[in-house]
């Protein structure tokens, strides 16, 4: 008894298929990938005709808020969100309460993920103790129960010392230290890019080089330790061409950057103060949103990810300067990307698949997904002719606040399977 | 004149004539405040709240006076004891206002964007009285009226704003209003107190060396340096600073003869300006700047919640 999933345009670049197939799925495993696909007795038919099939989506940097912020989101929602988006796994970032620095932890919420989720959840743990930036975290014990990559994502490890020793131990374990670059003290309490927003709303400014100077420093802590860096949500034309360079030169870091990043800038914010676009690293100019466009398509970038940040409506209520940071994305990411990046013809599928599927397992070095025999089926399917509006109420996040509510979009996920089980089907959640 | 806005947020929304309309409505009330019985009963019936989250004096102070002598209704809420303090928020706090049937709200607030925040939820006015280091609209407009009344016009003059520019919700609203009145705005920081995009308020020009900008200058408007509001010390010391930048006697030989003194007040004597040049009784307007608070304030609240009204009725 299989899954047929037939007159579906493949695309996956890392076997050459662009092509109408049909796909035999038994099991968790795609068993054949072919035109002549017939069902026997007892087998699902699902006619995709006019859509795309490509290998699930992989968003790295997502906050799924349990444990402690639950009324945020929870593992549950989060991965309920990341299915409707388009998702066949995150990776979360450890900056809960109590932060992921252990073991326990890090079983902790992948027990919870197994029993309650709707796709995949990698976790990420922490570089340090309580993400405090001193002491390191108990690395070997997350990997042993099944951490793939560290980082203090929230802020950046402030202290150069404690960032090479951080780099240096995880080099024995063969996992990426991902960056948030922040520069503590050039940054302060920066609450928008320090430019037009800055002296528009008399807020203290965030400045490019806050960001800049910590990728440049920590390229070189990688350089010196020989341990992969992947830089978190980078945001400037200058923090993308230091990475650039180093990749040149050899250096073991990859990159990654949001869809706010590449769409929105600092102009969205005016007088009115909306809180949905405080978020951190900050909207900053289009200058950058070009240089990021260009970095997407020349392969500087790696991944596009959505540093997925819910907050309860009363949190972004208040004042600019009281709201935290962040804005929601898992579920309008796939179809920013299809809509801004692919439609207007700036890229292919096959460099999407790169970015959203390919690159964000290699990063994380977890098991490749190729639309071939033999391979875990987990798999993405979107109509890419599908028009929608981004509305606050069509959400499966528990919060709502997305920088992108009433954008008009084409090309939204419809069919969603993990390790062949459906998460979506015909875009409602399995 | 038809009087359009309902709020006094942001200054760029007021065009030169909506200003001047104020500047010669608060000449006006200049009378009112000359008479023995300095009250009117324009705004009878009217309730004001003088929503004042952060300590005030002078700003707070100058409000009542001029609802009270436009004989409106005034109900104090924020500070210390109030229930923002206590947690309840923003929004919470205006739902329950909302609930006296209020007209205006005099709101400050130490965080920038408030006063709009506010006025996305009440039917009733808003008025910025100072906004985190973004705005303060109705000490603006005291200030053009008091530039406007000694020098007889805005349109031309060349204007100095000297000081801590970068944390300064006054120039946030001034040096907006005077481009829109035609004026010519320099400013004068060290580059540790400008902000990132100066041109963005308004200014034509900045530059880090006073005395170079002084001859040009129809009026020096100096801003109080506030310690407490910097992150992190921004020059090494208060006696370096009125080195570079104070106001001093030994300036007074580079500046025009009609150059006027303003300041916003509350004055640090030693820092910004020296005793001579705070109480030169020619060139310092700052209390003429006092006075010009109470009539301003009642041009604003009249034009605002009575405009219909004949003024003179």
């Amino acid at each position: 008894m299989s899954l047929i999933l037939k007159n579906v345009r493949a695309v996956d670049p890392q076997i050459g298929l662009d092509d109408v197939v049909s796909v035999r799925i038994e099991g968790d495993k795609i068993a054949e990938v072919g035109s002549q696909i017939t069902a026997a007795e007892g087998d699902t038919v699902r006619d995709l005709s006019g859509k795309v099939l490509v290998p699930g989506l992989v968003d790295i940097h997502v906050h799924l808020r349990e444990p402690g912020q639950e009324y945020k989101e929870d593992i549950e929602s989060g991965t309920r969100a990341a299915a409707a988006g388009g998702f066949t796994a995150v990776c979360c970032m450890p900056n809960t309460a109590p932060a992921i620095d252990n073991g326990a932890m890090v079983e902790a919420v992948k027990g919870i993920a197994a029993a309650k989720g709707h796709c995949r959840v990698h976790v990420a743990g922490c570089c340090t103790k309580g993400r405090e930036g001193a002491a390191i975290a108990e690395m070997g014990d997350m990997v042993e129960h099944g951490a793939v990559a560290f980082t203090d994502d929230g802020c950046g490890v402030a202290d150069t010392g404690a960032m090479r020793r951080v780099m240096d131990y995880a080099n024995q374990f063969g996992k990426v230290v991902m960056s948030h670059c922040q520069d503590a003290g050039l940054v302060g309490n920066g609450q928008v890019n320090e430019g037009v927003a800055s002296t528009r709303l008399a807020l203290a400014g965030w400045p490019a080089e806050g960001e800049e100077i910590q990728i440049a420093r920590d390229i070189l802590i990688a350089n010196l330790t020989g341990t992969p860096l992947h830089i978190q949500h980078l945001t400037t034309a200058r923090g993308l061409d230091i990475v650039r360079e180093a990749k040149a030169k050899g250096v073991k870091v990859t990159c990654e950057v949001t869809p706010h990043h590449l769409f929105l800038n600092e102009e969205a914010l005016d007088e009115t103060y909306d809180t949905n676009f405080k978020v951190n690293p900050p909207l900053r100019t289009q200058d950058d949103n070009d240089a990021l466009v260009e970095g997407i398509v020349d392969g500087t970038i790696d991944c596009i990810v959505t540093d997925h940040a819910p907050h309860a409506k009363y949190e972004k209520d208040r004042p600019f300067e009281l709201a935290p940071f962040g804005m929601t994305g898992i579920e309008t990411s796939l179809s920013l990307v299809l809509t801004q990046l692919v439609s207007s013809g700036v890229i292919d599928y096959n460099r999407m698949v790169e970015l959203m599927a390919v690159n964000p397992r290699a990063i994380l070095g977890v098991e490749p997904v190729k639309l071939e025999a033999g391979s875990t089926a987990d798999l993405t399917v979107f109509d890419p002719a599908c028009e929608w509006t981004v509305t606050a109420d069509g959400f499966q996040s528990k919060s709502a606040n997305s920088g992108f509510l009433g954008a008009h979009l084409t090309g939204k996920a419809t069919d969603v399977y993990v390790g062949g089980a459906p998460t979506l089907v015909d875009g409602k959640i399995a | 004149m038809a009087f359009n806005h309902k709020n006094l947020i942001d200054i760029t929304e007021y065009s030169a004539d909506d200003i001047m309309q104020i500047l010669e409505t608060a000449t006006t009330f200049q009378e009112v405040n000359e008479r023995k019985i300095k009250k009117v009963p324009l705004l009878k019936g009217i309730t004001v709240v003088n929503m004042f989250n952060e300590p005030s004096t002078r700003t707070k102070s100058s409000f009542e006076l001029a609802e009270s002598r436009l004989s409106c209704d005034k109900l104090s809420a924020g500070g210390k004891s109030s229930a923002t303090v206590k947690g309840e928020s923003l929004l919470d706090t205006m739902e329950t206002l909302n609930s006296y049937k209020i007209d205006m709200v005099v709101i400050r607030d130490k965080m920038a964007g408030a006063p709009y925040i506010v006025s996305q939820h009440t039917s009733a006015g808003v008025i910025d009285a100072g906004d985190g280091k973004h705005n303060h609209p109705t000490q603006a407009l005291l200030d053009l009226f008091t530039i406007w009344q000694r020098k007889g016009t805005l349109d031309g003059l060349k204007v100095g704003i000297v000081g801590d520019i970068g944390h300064s919700r006054v120039v946030g609203s001034l040096a907006p209003a005077l481009k829109i009145m035609g004026a010519t705005v320099y400013g004068i920081a060290p580059q540790t107190l400008l902000p990132a995009r100066p041109d963005l308020l308004g200014f034509d020009a900045v530059s880090s060396h006073i005395d170079e900008v002084l001859p040009e200058l129809d009026v020096v408007y100096m801003l109080r340096i506030q310690m407490e509001r910097l992150d992190g010390a921004p020059f090494p010391s208060l006696r370096e600073y009125n080195k570079l930048y104070g106001l001093t006697e030994e300036r007074d030989r580079l500046l025009k003869p009609d150059t006027i003194v303003c300041h916003p007040g509350p004055i640090n004597r030693g820092v910004e300006l020296d005793d001579y040049m705070a109480d030169h009784p020619e060139r310092s307007v700052i209390l003429d700047q006092v006075y010009a608070g109470i009539c301003v304030r009642m041009a604003v609240l009249y034009l605002l919640l009575g405009g219909n009204n004949e003024l003179n009725s």
